[in-house]
C-alpha cells in the first residue's frame, strides 16, 4: 500500500464511522428537510464530500496549474490578479442614434467593450420596411439596414480602441462587413480590429430559433467567415460558441455544456475540412455560458467547459497551438431565472449568478437587470447590473486569488460528474453523425423541451423554488420605471431606409448582388462580395434574399401535439 | 385528467420572436389536459396564424409574445378574425408583457394576458370555464 492509499483508508474508515456515530445521531434528532437536495437542473447532490469522493482523482491531470492544460483553474496564470474580466453589457434599442448614445453612456461609467443587441427584423435578416418587421422595429435592439445604420451606430467611437461583440447569426456576415466598412472609412486597419461575432447558427436551430437558411448552407457561409477572418481580421473572434440560448430554452446545465462543446466540435470540424490548419483558427473560437442560479453547478459546468475543450483540441484535432486549447468565455446571467415577481430581488439573483461566473473564470461578463423580465432595461437598472459586477470585482476579494474553489471535494467531483455526463450526451450526438444530423432529427430540442418541461412542472407542484413566484409572494412593491421604444423609431428607420435607397449608386448596388449570388453558386468565398454590396448600402434584407436564392430557406412547420 | 370534449386549440408564436419556451410548455400541458392541440411553429405572420385556425377549426387561439410587439400582434390578429366572421373564437395570449398594456388588450378583444409566474394548472383552468366548443 502506498502512502496515498494508506492515506485514503483512513480517511475512508473515519468517514464510515462518522456516518455510522455522529451522522446517524443527528439525523435521529433532526432528519433532513422534506426537500429535493439537487441542483436547479436536478442533478443530484450528496450531504458531503470528502476525499473519498475524489479517489483515483490525480491533480495534475485533473486541474493542472492557471494557464496550462487543463485548463481546469483559469486561461490565464494570473486570471483577476492580472486583469479583471471584461464588464461587457449587452446594449441596443430603437435607432442607431439611440444605441449609440447609450454606448458612450456605457463607456463613460466604465465599461470596458461594446455589445451591439440587434432587432429582431436584423436578426432575422430582414429591413425594417418588411411585413414580418411591423411592430419590431428597435424593440428589442437597434435596428440596422444598411451601412448607413452602423455609420450612426459607432459614430465617435474610435474602433481602434474598443472591443466589439456583435451578437448576430444569420446574417452574421453582412454585419461583420458593415463594421469593416465603418472601420475601413474611419482609416482603421482591419488587423487591430478587437471583437466577437457570435456566428454560432447551430444553437440558432438548436434554441434561439432565428435561422435563416437550412443547417448545410449555414455552415458554409460559417466557414467562409472563418477563412476570411483568419486571413484579414485576426484578432476577430469568429465565433462565440453559445450555450446561453440552449440554456434560456430550458436546457439543464449538463445539456448546455454538452451542446455547446458538440457545437465546437462541429464548427472545428467544419474548418479542417475546408482545408484549414486548426491552429490557424481554432485560437480565435470562443464561448458564451449563462450563469444561472445554482452556484456550484454553474462554477462546475465552466471548470468542466475548459477541461473537455483542451482535451478535445488536443487529443481530436491534434491542436499544436496552447491558444487553441483555451476554451475562453465571455458569461451572461441567467435572463430566464428572473421573475417579474418583486422585481428587485433580481438584483440578489444576479449577484449570484455573476459570482459564479467570476469563481467559474469568465474572461467577460453581461449583468442582466433587474427589470429585464418587464421590458428593456432602463438606464438605471443598467448602472445597478454594472455596479454588481465592481462591487464582485472590487470590493468582495474574490478576485485576489486564481480559482479559489479548486481542490474543494465537492467542486472538483461535480466537475468531473458534470463532465461525465456531458461526455455522454456528446457520445450520443456523434453516434448520430454530429451535431448538424442530430438537429435535423430533432434531438437536442427534444431534450431541452423535456428539460423545460420537467421544471415548469416542479415549479407547479412546488417541489422547486422561485422566490416572489410559488414562495414568500407577499408584498410586491410599486413596478419599477419602465424603459419604452418610441413609435417615432419605426418612422425615422423607414425614411432613412427608403432615402439610402434612393441616393446610392444603383449600378454599383445591383452589380455587387449580382455578384454575390454568382459567388454563393460557387465555391468561392461569399464574405467579399458580402463586404462590396455592404460598402454600395445594399440593405441587410437584400443581403440576406440575394443568398437566399441561392441558399434556400429553414423552415418550421405546424405541429400537431 | 379526464379529457375535454371537443376543444380544439391553436398555440401560435406570431412574429419574428423566437423564444418558444413557453408556448412549447403551454401546447403541451393542455394537451396533458385533454384538449387537442395545434402548435403553429416559429415564425408566423398575423394573416398565417388565422389561417391556420380556420383550417384547423380550432376554438381558442392562445399567442405567445416575448418581443415586445404584442400590442400590434393582437390587434391585427383581432381584426383578421373579424374579418373572416371567427370573432367567436377565443383569444389568450401570454408573454413579456407590461401591467399598463393589459388593460389595452383586453379592450380590444384579448379575454385574458397571463403574466410571468402563471402556472400552467391556472391556464389549464382558465381555458377550461372560458373556452367552448364553437357552433359549427
Amino acid at each position: 500500500m502506498s502512502g496515498q492509499d494508506g492515506k485514503t483508508a483512513v480517511q475512508a474508515g473515519a468517514r464510515r464511522a462518522w456516518d455510522e456515530t455522529a451522522l446517524k445521531k443527528a439525523l435521529a434528532q433532526k432528519p433532513d428537510r422534506p426537500a429535493s437536495f439537487t441542483t436547479v437542473s436536478d442533478f443530484p447532490i450528496g450531504r458531503l464530500y470528502t476525499a473519498e469522493d475524489l479517489d483515483g482523482w490525480n491533480a495534475s491531470d485533473r486541474l493542472g496549474l492557471p494557464g496550462e492544460p487543463p485548463f481546469t483553474r483559469g486561461v490565464h496564470p494570473t486570471m483577476y490578479r492580472g486583469r479583471l474580466w471584461t464588464m461587457r453589457q449587452f446594449a441596443g434599442f430603437g435607432s442607431a442614434e439611440d444605441t449609440n448614445q447609450r454606448f458612450r453612456y456605457l463607456l463613460e461609467h466604465g465599461q470596458t467593450g461594446l455589445s451591439v443587441a440587434f432587432d429582431l427584423p436584423t436578426l432575422m435578416g430582414r429591413d425594417s420596411d418588411d411585413a414580418l418587421a411591423e411592430g419590431e422595429v428597435g424593440r428589442e435592439g437597434v435596428a440596422i439596414d444598411t451601412l448607413a445604420d452602423m455609420e450612426i451606430l459607432f459614430r465617435g467611437i474610435p474602433l481602434a480602441e474598443v472591443s466589439t461583440s456583435m451578437t448576430i447569426n444569420a446574417p452574421a456576415a453582412i454585419l461583420l462587413a458593415m463594421y469593416l466598412a465603418v472601420a475601413e472609412k474611419q482609416g482603421v486597419p482591419f488587423d487591430v480590429l478587437e471583437g466577437t461575432i457570435q456566428n454560432d447558427i447551430l444553437k440558432e436551430y438548436i434554441a434561439q430559433k432565428e435561422w435563416i437558411y437550412p443547417p448545410g448552407p449555414s455552415m458554409r457561409l460559417i466557414t467562409d467567415m472563418i477563412v476570411f477572418c483568419t486571413g484579414k481580421v485576426p484578432k476577430w473572434n469568429t465565433i462565440s460558441i453559445s450555450g446561453y440560448h440552449i440554456r434560456e430554452a430550458g436546457s439543464t446545465a449538463v445539456q448546455e455544456l454538452a451542446f455547446t462543446l458538440a457545437d465546437g466540435l462541429a464548427y472545428v470540424q467544419a474548418g479542417v475540412d475546408r482545408g484549414l490548419s486548426v491552429d490557424a483558427f481554432a485560437p480565435r473560437l470562443s464561448f458564451f455560458f449563462n450563469a444561472h442560479i445554482d452556484l456550484f453547478e454553474e462554477i462546475a459546468k465552466l471548470r468542466a467547459a475548459r477541461r473537455m475543450w483542451c482535451r478535445f483540441l488536443r487529443e481530436r484535432f491534434a491542436a499544436k497551438n496552447p491558444r487553441s486549447w483555451t476554451l475562453r468565455t465571455h458569461v451572461q446571467t441567467a435572463g430566464c431565472s428572473l421573475t417579474a415577481q418583486q422585481p428587485i430581488n433580481n438584483v440578489v439573483r444576479v449577484t449570484i449568478q455573476a459570482l459564479a461566473a467570476a469563481l467559474g473564470g469568465t474572461q467577460s461578463l453581461h449583468t442582466n437587470s433587474l427589470d429585464e423580465t418587464l421590458a428593456l432595461p432602463s438606464e438605471d437598472s443598467v448602472r445597478i447590473a454594472l455596479r454588481t459586477q465592481q462591487i464582485i470585482a472590487e470590493e468582495s476579494g474574490v478576485a485576489n486569488t486564481v480559482d479559489p474553489l479548486g481542490g474543494s471535494y465537492f467542486v472538483e467531483s461535480l466537475t468531473d460528474r458534470m463532465e461525465e455526463a456531458a461526455l455522454e450526451y456528446i457520445r450520443k450526438i456523434e453516434a448520430m453523425g454530429g451535431m448538424v444530423s442530430a438537429i435535423e432529427r430533432g434531438f437536442p430540442q427534444r431534450e431541452i423541451a423535456e428539460a423545460a418541461y420537467r421544471y415548469q412542472r416542479q415549479l407547479d407542484s412546488g417541489e422547486k423554488t422561485l422566490v416572489g413566484v410559488n414562495k414568500h409572494t407577499e408584498g410586491s412593491g410599486p413596478p419599477p420605471p419602465l424603459l419604452r421604444i418610441d413609435h417615432e423609431v419605426e418612422r425615422a428607420q423607414l425614411d432613412r431606409l427608403r432615402r439610402v435607397r434612393r441616393e446610392r449608386d444603383q449600378g454599383r448596388h445591383a452589380r455587387s448582388l449580382a455578384a454575390l449570388e454568382t459567388a454563393a453558386r460557387s465555391d468561392e468565398n461569399v464574405v467579399p462580395h458580402v463586404f462590396e454590396a455592404v460598402r454600395a448600402y445594399a440593405s441587410v434584407q437584400e443581403i440576406s434574399d440575394a443568398l437566399k436564392n441561392v441558399f434556400g430557406t429553414y423552415r418550421e412547420g405546424a405541429v400537431t401535439l | 385528467m379526464g379529457s375535454v370534449p371537443g376543444v380544439r386549440l391553436l398555440v401560435g408564436k406570431v412574429g419574428l420572436d423566437g423564444h418558444d419556451r413557453g408556448a412549447k410548455i403551454i401546447a403541451r400541458a393542455l394537451r396533458d389536459a385533454g384538449f387537442e392541440v395545434v402548435y403553429t411553429g416559429l415564425h408566423q405572420t398575423p394573416e398565417m396564424v388565422v389561417a391556420t385556425a380556420l383550417q384547423e377549426d380550432v376554438d381558442g387561439i392562445g399567442l405567445s409574445i416575448l418581443s415586445g410587439a404584442h400590442l400590434t400582434l393582437f390587434s391585427k390578429i383581432l381584426k383578421l378574425l373579424k374579418e373572416k366572421g371567427s370573432d367567436d373564437i377565443v383569444v389568450f395570449g401570454g408573454g413579456i408583457i407590461p401591467d399598463e398594456d393589459t388593460p389595452k388588450l383586453l379592450e380590444a378583444g384579448v379575454r385574458c394576458i397571463f403574466t410571468p409566474g402563471t402556472t400552467t394548472q391556472q391556464v389549464i383552468d382558465w381555458v377550461r370555464r372560458n373556452v367552448v366548443p364553437r357552433r359549427r
